[in-house]
């Protein structure tokens, strides 16, 4: 049976060169017949790599030890959602679903364009199915799942060696997060790469037109969307589990999931300027390939430990085939872009410091800087030890320094950015915009500096996020308002109609106010609060308005793990409001400790409560609690964000209105009617996957 | 950056803007720098040291001498030893230890070095040395020890 699953992995390999070969031959020679065929090849890969992850999921779930990764990622008493986790949970099978996940993108590239884009089409698939050859190859040859468990004897035959268990999967990843946090974060890597395929390609056959940048987009929304989700049930699964009170700590392997996320965040903000104005177009494009690198770069930091981690990874000796892999791909990218740079010449201009194009700039640059910052940190370990021979690794107060600016000043934008007109704005247009959302925003400031909110960056956050929220919500309004005065509809129903007129647009509202509503729970942790203390029964610790008591402790052995507990009566105004039992369990089989932290979550605040241990010098419980304001913001402005990219994905809806023409329009403030005419920005398209 | 001829003065102040932006974090990416750089040393490179460097907070690892650990008014004293160096540890941290730390475990002590020649050690990470060495991808280890201070994103210190 293992003969099946890297046979299927091996044709996917030999699928994946023809296609890559035929498609070359195809683009030399034109021939109609040559190119479907390597189309085909292409698709052929997503079906043989899927039987070869059916083949590993099929012995996981049968409990095939002799398999080498099913014995070291499972075992019998695993369930079996678990035993689906473990799929990806090592290194080959992960690396196995990273070439999965990137088959099924390119499987519905190609798919979905076989009719489309004749001119376009054989380049993407030949860029495609080179990014396969790479992951293949290390799936069939460097770090094959499917290897068989053995050894040789004395006369060089090899006998087949069956273990009654595996050693199981790491407690740690046995919680329902892990389930879905890495098929998202890996669907946002591999996503990345069909835009980066559609890019090159555009580059490369010098494809008339602007038609590529829209399908790019697209899919890296796509991509952007999944990343977000598997960045923040990241974070979630941290904060849940690992029990240290947080939900990020700057570590590389989270660094590197952050990092192509704010350079396709980047793009999606300056391909609006190459779509309305026809600038930034070199610009734009290496946004595509840096963020395409990035992924690369993130799954190589990931899988070879190249940066010493807390996420203990696997350190391997696939490090060089990522760092020549990325050679290539930067060399591709350079001479693609050398080559053909001036495919990529600019149509315009930049007018005026106030305008819709300087905000994308600051935009960019500010989300570059961040990006560049968090690079340089996360490898700053690796670039000392070159330079100074000492390896020298940065801590979070260097990440927060820089990145916490960088964010008050990207909500600033947030706000300023899309109620600016194009070209130049007025300053008569500027007041009617800003002034009482700017008004609000400093008063409540002030009330909050009255109330004893003493916190320089978060007051900053605090008058941003206000003015923010009401700039987003008066455009909302001031659309709507126009709809039902015309249609006597109520000013919801208006609302809707206006967004699902516009879905980029107002989606894209909905998105910066999830985005704000994160920020306003990261601003939360300035006001952080944890006691640590050893406690006997009868103890009390106060926290906040909280109390906690100790009411008992107790173990629990059994023969999966051995269990301490504590019993906690929670007080509040002296009233008993609830009881929490933060549990720490040592799993004998991997000696691994796992916190079971307990939580009381409100949107307010999160009391959080850890089992820290025994304390050394008395053999006293140690209890640490954390009092963490407004943590739910996090993951609820994260939902917002989700469902308002999902939005601004939707087709508009046809309107009545007859579209005035563009450029009439370009130079003119913004007017309320402007947010009802979908035509105020040609952001129309109905852009679609296949376009 | 794409061109922007345009208006000459719109550009100008532009490239004003972002110069003055990034002034400022390159700025205030020197301080975050200087508050958190840690060093990793071996003990052999720490027991060589001398003079300010000795100021250093540094990281270094070894495994943890048999029969070492003990407990010296309320602080916990061991040997970290590698390739046949050793090094007096203190731990001054107020997190208990994680449970992997025992005789023989890979420790990765992180402080500073006291004037005695005793490491100073406020966090210390174990690992158990012969049984789990491979923990999977994307999973941290005994975690509330483990972490080097790790402040939040965007806590406004």
């Amino acid at each position: 049976m293992d003969i099946f699953g890297s046979f299927a992995l091996l044709l996917a390999l030999v699928a994946a060169v023809y296609a890559f070969v035929a498609g070359i031959a195809g683009i030399i020679t034109r021939r109609p017949l040559l190119i479907k065929s390597a189309r085909n090849a292409g698709m052929a890969v997503c079906v043989l790599v899927a039987l070869a992850v059916a083949t590993l999921e099929y012995f996981l779930q049968t409990d095939n030890f002799s398999l080498a990764y099913v014995a070291a990622h499972s075992n019998t008493a695993l369930p079996w959602y678990y035993k689906l986790a473990a799929l990806w949970s090592g290194q080959e099978g992960s690396l196995l679903w990273w070439t999965f996940l990137l088959s099924i993108y390119v499987f519905f590239a190609l798919f979905l364009n076989r009719k489309r884009h004749p001119e376009l089409m054989p380049y993407v698939g030949v860029i495609l199915a080179g990014v396969q050859i790479f992951f293949l190859t290390l799936n069939n040859f460097i770090e094959s799942p499917f290897r068989i468990l053995g050894a040789a004897d004395g006369t060089g035959v090899m006998h087949m060696a069956r273990i009654a268990e595996g050693s199981g999967l790491n407690p740690l990843l046995q919680y329902p997060e892990m389930v879905i946090h890495p098929p998202m974060l890996y669907s946002g890597y591999t996503g990345f790469t069909i835009p980066f395929a559609f890019a090159l390609a555009a580059l490369l056959g010098r494809y008339p037109g602007e038609k590529w940048i829209h399908i790019t987009r697209r899919w890296t929304m796509v991509a952007w969307t999944f990343q977000t989700i598997g960045i923040l049930l990241g974070a979630h699964w941290a904060y849940a589990v690992l029990g240290w009170g947080g939900y990020w700590s700057w570590d590389p392997v989270e660094n590197a999931s952050l990092l192509p996320w704010i350079t396709a965040t980047a793009f999606l903000h300056s391909v609006m300027m190459q779509e309305k104005r026809g600038m930034m177009k070199v610009w734009n494009v290496w946004l595509v390939f840096s963020t395409f690198m990035l992924c690369i770069l993130g799954t190589m930091l990931t899988r070879t430990g190249l940066v010493s981690s807390v996420h203990a990874l696997a350190e391997s000796n696939i490090g060089g085939w990522f760092y020549s892999f990325l050679g290539i791909i930067l060399a591709v990218c350079i001479v693609a872009w050398y080559k053909n740079r001036d495919y990529l010449r600019s149509d315009n201009q930049l007018d005026s410091l106030v305008s819709r194009e300087s905000s994308f700039l600051f935009n960019n640059l500010i989300l570059l800087a961040a990006c560049f910052a968090v690079l340089w940190g996360t490898l700053f370990p690796i670039f000392s030890e070159w330079i100074t021979g000492n390896k020298i690794s940065v801590g979070a107060p260097f990440f927060d320094k820089v990145n916490v600016p960088i964010a008050l000043f990207l909500i600033f934008l947030t706000g300023v950015g899309p109620l600016l007109a194009w070209r130049k704005t007025s300053l008569d247009g500027l007041r009617r915009n800003f002034a009482w959302p700017a008004a609000v925003g400093v008063a409540s400031g002030i009330a909050a500096y009255i109330f004893g909110f003493r916190n320089f960056y978060a007051l900053i956050c605090l008058i941003l996020s206000v003015f923010v929220t009401l700039t987003i919500f008066s455009e909302f309004y001031r659309g709507a308002r126009v709809i039902s005065a015309r249609d006597h509809t109520d000013i919801f129903t208006s609302a809707r109609e206006l967004t699902m007129r516009n879905t980029r647009r107002y989606g894209g509202y909905i998105v910066h106010f999830g985005m704000i509503v994160i920020f306003i729970g990261i601003m939360g942790s300035a006001f952080n609060k944890d006691v640590e203390r050893q406690m006997h029964v009868g103890d009390t610790m106060t926290i906040g308005p909280y109390s906690l008591l100790v009411q008992n402790y107790d173990e629990d052995t059994n023969a999966n793990y051995d269990a301490q507990r504590a019993t906690m009566e929670v007080f509040r105004d002296g009233k008993s409001v609830m009881m929490l039992y933060p549990e720490r369990r040592t799993y004998s089989a991997s000696q691994v400790t796992e916190t079971i932290v307990a939580v009381e979550s409100s949107p307010l605040r999160d009391l959080y409560v850890v089992y820290s241990g025994i304390s050394p010098d008395t053999n006293q419980p140690v209890i640490h609690a954390y009092l963490n304001p407004l943590v739910k913001w996090i993951w609820f402005g994260g939902v917002i964000v989700v469902l308002g990219t999902g939005l601004a994905m939707l087709p508009n809806r046809r309107t009545g209105i007859v579209l005035r023409p563009v450029e009439t329009r370009i130079s003119e403030p913004i007017s309320p009617e402007g947010a009802v005419a979908p035509a105020m920005a040609p952001i129309t398209h109905r852009a679609s996957l296949n376009e | 950056m794409a061109k922007m001829g345009g208006s000459v003065n719109a550009r100008k102040k532009f490239v004003i803007g972002s110069f003055v932006i990034i002034a400022t974090l390159v700025v205030l990416a020197y301080v975050g720098y200087t508050q958190s750089k840690t060093y990793y040393h071996t003990i052999s490179e720490v027991s060589a040291m001398h003079g300010a460097i000795l100021q250093q907070r540094m990281r270094v690892s070894g495994n943890v001498k048999d029969g070492s650990i003990q407990h010296v008014d309320g602080h916990i004293q061991f040997m970290l030893e590698e390739e046949g160096r050793t090094m007096p540890v203190v731990y001054t941290g107020t997190d208990p230890l994680p449970d992997t730390f025992k005789d023989g475990a890979q420790a990765l002590v992180e402080g500073h070095l006291a004037s005695n020649g005793h490491f100073q050690a406020e966090q210390i990470q174990a690992k158990c040395a012969s049984k789990y060495q491979a923990t999977p991808p994307g999973v941290a280890p005994a975690p509330s020890q483990t972490m080097a201070n790790p402040a939040p994103v965007g806590s406004g210190s």
